[in-house]
């Protein structure tokens, strides 16, 4: 029991908690990880550094480590006599595996509707000043999430090939339809398809050099390729406008109707008093729609040829090959169908904000969108879409902790843990289920019954 | 020529810094086949505990001679960063060893954000700087120009050498060394012969850490400043020095890095700086695509 970690061995915790010593030994190997914590927040955490001018002054804060030691200790106590041995003791079946098919069909639907009555649920619940935080971060930002997962999965979780640089394809269509848009003058609904073939254009371009390649070979090069055009966004500032960014980008009509208050805008035109939250509302269903639509496709490209090749090729790539499939259609065309959803992504993401810069497209994004993925369970749809709503809307909610300020003072920031708890969520999330929330994973064809098969079984690839 | 010549010993300078740097993905690497994408974050944290450090015994001390005082801060750094490396390979990436491939790279990405996101929020978004230290340098005469050394440079060329040459040393002669070579090439068939592969393992994260930390002080000794988010770039440009060196190799990462600092200063002096960065990020994209295995690699042969 000399292991720090405070999550990984609980076993360990439940053979102990057996023996008359149980409850000293967890309080020595408490104290244990009580010191390592003092050990490593010593000076990091101890010692805050302040610039005052060209010098920097130091500020002790000793209460600060001794309480995040407390905590330590606390906590690894409760996990070891406690926590620990319950979850050690409990079936190791997962939720998910205990739900018949018919209620999963039947908790599908129910999502569904509630997803389609969301604005309205919001409306009603929070009144139309509070709504549009909970349709434009909760809704629409989430609704973007899961379509670029979504999209992501095409490529790492059907055809098993990991792209760390997938936000390069996010970036292509909101900086082709910003400037289509500024510079042609083209509307939205133009744009978009735009956007998309784009970006499938710039997934075979940059899926071709990277054939030959495989596993984390491939994810650095894809990572180099995102981080290649992002630095050129930056840096081409007579065509993309650099750091600044395209501002001004026109907003999406419905059906040429625009959201303003003029007299051929959408509320005078149907006769109701203007408000902001039509626009909200009207975005939200169309991020919905296009998500949806990614969905649709994806399920349907899964029963095709080209889908099933996508599935074998992440199964076995020799034995793809000797069976006479052609390897290079089909890593190029995943590349290609991942990228597109990308850039119909980056086309509305572009259109909702209005203005885009580079700051948008960093690395991060790439493994956010990455961590959805794999946290849903690759290949798993509706894994994919749980993991976008626990992790962004998890680590939104933060900005909904004011109440915190009360505890720890006006200068506590609970919206500066964010992406720090967001880390951490995805290191906890990945050594408690490495395959992913979902377990099981639906067969694309099968011989009367469709049964679940278990996420253990599918191959991640070697691309 | 001078000018050449100049760019050449800056380059150098850089060079060492990703050379140490990169010896921590390629040992890690070649042991366990993972990249580990924190590593680059790693190096930051080292950044911030030599700047603490150094402040601290500055102010306990006063007027400490420089030499002794770096000397305290390059042990408590990589004494400090170490075990940071030690908890993070126990926490976020044994639990997950043998488990499908994909769970150490998410686990490493998480931990990359959680780093630079932690010395953020205990340290403030805000550079952090330090007064400059070792400001003489040497001008040497050639032809009708010359050129200068700055007395920094020569002792990150020097710390670096003196550290590479022992690290060489417990890589080549000792029982250590030889269990991580073992563990390299076969890691059941070296756990069948009585090798500890997970302290084997551990050691190495705490290796890798240690020459990061080197790095960090090297890195605050010639640049004076660290920021939280100084972590990624140098991370992948380190790892493009491993890439490129040849996966896996010592003497290739150190080469790696020297080559790619020499590329990124002189594509600077020469042609851009604003695309020193997308240099460096072709080059690993262009190894990657036509040689794998790099300068001194091994090439990595299919089994089926």
């Amino acid at each position: 029991m000399t292991t720090p970690a405070p999550s990984t061995n609980t076993a360990t915790g439940a053979d102990t908690a057996a023996e008359p010593s149980a409850v000293s030994r967890a309080l020595k190997d408490a104290l244990k990880t009580a010191l390592l914590v003092i050990g490593l927040g010593t000076p990091i955490i101890l010692i805050q550094t302040h610039q005052s001018g060209a010098g920097v002054t130091l500020e002790w804060r000793f209460g600060l480590l001794a309480s995040l030691a407390a905590l330590a200790f606390a906590s690894r106590l409760l996990w070891l006599l406690f926590i620990g041995p319950r979850i050690a003791a409990r079936p190791a079946t997962s939720i998910t595996d205990k739900v018949p098919p018919a209620t999963r069909v039947w908790i599908k639907r129910a999502a569904l509707v509630f997803v389609l009555l969301y604005p309205f649920i919001a409306l009603g619940l929070a009144g139309k000043g509070g709504a549009i935080k909970w349709i434009d971060n909760f809704g629409i930002q989430l609704l973007i999430y899961v379509m670029l997962g979504w999209g992501l999965n095409i490529v790492v979780g059907l055809a098993g090939l990991l792209d760390l640089g997938y936000v390069a394809f996010y970036a292509v269509g909101a900086y082709s339809s910003a400037l289509l848009a500024k510079t042609v003058g083209l509307s939205f609904w133009l744009c978009l398809p735009m956007a998309g073939i784009l970006a499938a254009f710039w997934g075979i371009l940059l899926g071709f050099p990277v054939l030959r390649l495989r596993g984390d070979y491939l994810a650095i090069v894809t990572l180099a390729f995102g981080e290649i055009i992002r630095l050129v966004l930056i840096n081409w500032v007579d065509f993309t406008g650099g750091y600044a960014g395209i501002s001004g980008i026109p907003r999406p009509t419905f059906f040429g109707l625009p959201f303003n208050t003029s007299d051929n805008g959408f509320a005078a035109f149907f006769g109701i008093p203007f408000s902001p939250l039509h626009r909200l509302i009207f975005l939200f269903y169309l991020a919905l729609a296009l998500a949806l639509l990614t969905n649709y496709v994806t399920i349907k490209l899964r029963q095709l040829p080209i889908g099933r090749a996508w599935e074998a090729l992440r199964e076995d790539e020799i034995a793809c090959r000797s069976l006479g499939i052609d390897t290079v259609t089909t890593k190029l065309t995943a590349f290609a169908t991942g990228a597109m959803f990308g850039g119909f992504a980056g086309a509305f993401f572009a259109a909702r904000q209005g203005f885009i810069s580079p700051e948008s497209f960093i690395f991060m994004e790439s493994a956010v969108i990455l961590a959805i993925v794999v946290l849903g369970g690759m290949g798993s749809q509706i894994g994919v879409a749980i993991a976008a709503v626990v992790m962004i809307g998890g680590t939104e909610l933060l900005r909904e902790l004011d109440w915190l300020k009360e505890i720890f003072g006006p200068s506590f920031d609970p919206t500066q843990y964010r992406m720090l708890l967001f880390g951490l969520a995805m290191v906890v999330m990945m050594v408690w289920k490495p395959r992913g929330l979902i377990s099981t994973r639906a067969p694309s064809i099968s011989l009367g019954e469709a049964k679940a098969i278990s996420g253990s079984f599918v191959k991640e690839g070697h691309g | 020529m001078d000018y050449l010549l100049q760019q050449l010993i800056n380059g150098l300078t850089l060079g060492s810094i990703y050379g140490l740097i990169a010896i921590g993905y390629t040992m890690v690497y070649g042991i366990i086949g993972m990249i580990n994408f924190s590593h680059g974050d790693v190096f930051m944290l080292s950044t911030f505990i030599a700047l603490i450090v150094f402040l601290f015994i500055s102010s306990l001390f006063g007027a400490l001679p420089l030499a002794l005082a770096l000397v305290l801060v390059l042990i408590a750094g990589m004494a400090l960063t170490s075990l940071w490396s030690f908890v993070i390979e126990r926490v976020a990436y044994r639990p997950l060893r043998g488990s499908f491939r994909l769970a150490p790279l998410i686990s490493a990405i998480g931990m990359s954000i959680f780093l630079s996101n932690f010395v953020q929020v205990v340290q403030g978004p805000n550079n952090r700087s330090v007064p400059p230290m070792l400001q003489g340098y040497v001008t040497v005469p050639l032809g009708d120009g010359s050129f200068t050394i700055a007395y920094k440079q020569m002792l990150i060329f020097l710390v670096t050498v003196v550290l590479l040459g022992a690290f060489w040393f417990l890589v080549q002669k000792t029982s250590l060394g030889r269990a991580m070579r073992a563990c390299e090439q076969d890691r059941k068939m070296a756990s069948l012969l009585g090798i500890d592969v997970d302290r084997t393992i551990s050691l190495t994260f705490v290796l890798g850490a240690a020459l990061a930390a080197v790095a960090g002080v090297m890195y605050l000794v010639q640049y004076n400043v660290v920021n939280f988010a100084d972590g990624f770039v140098p991370g992948v440009k380190a790892f493009t020095a491993a890439v490129l060196g040849g996966i896996g190799s010592l003497p290739g990462a150190v080469l790696g890095g020297l080559l790619i600092g020499l590329i990124e200063t002189i594509w600077s002096a020469y042609f851009s700086i604003d695309y020193k960065d997308v240099a460096a990020f072709s080059i690993l994209a262009i190894v990657l695509i036509f040689m794998p295995s790099g300068i001194l690699g091994r090439p990595d042969v299919e089994k089926v």
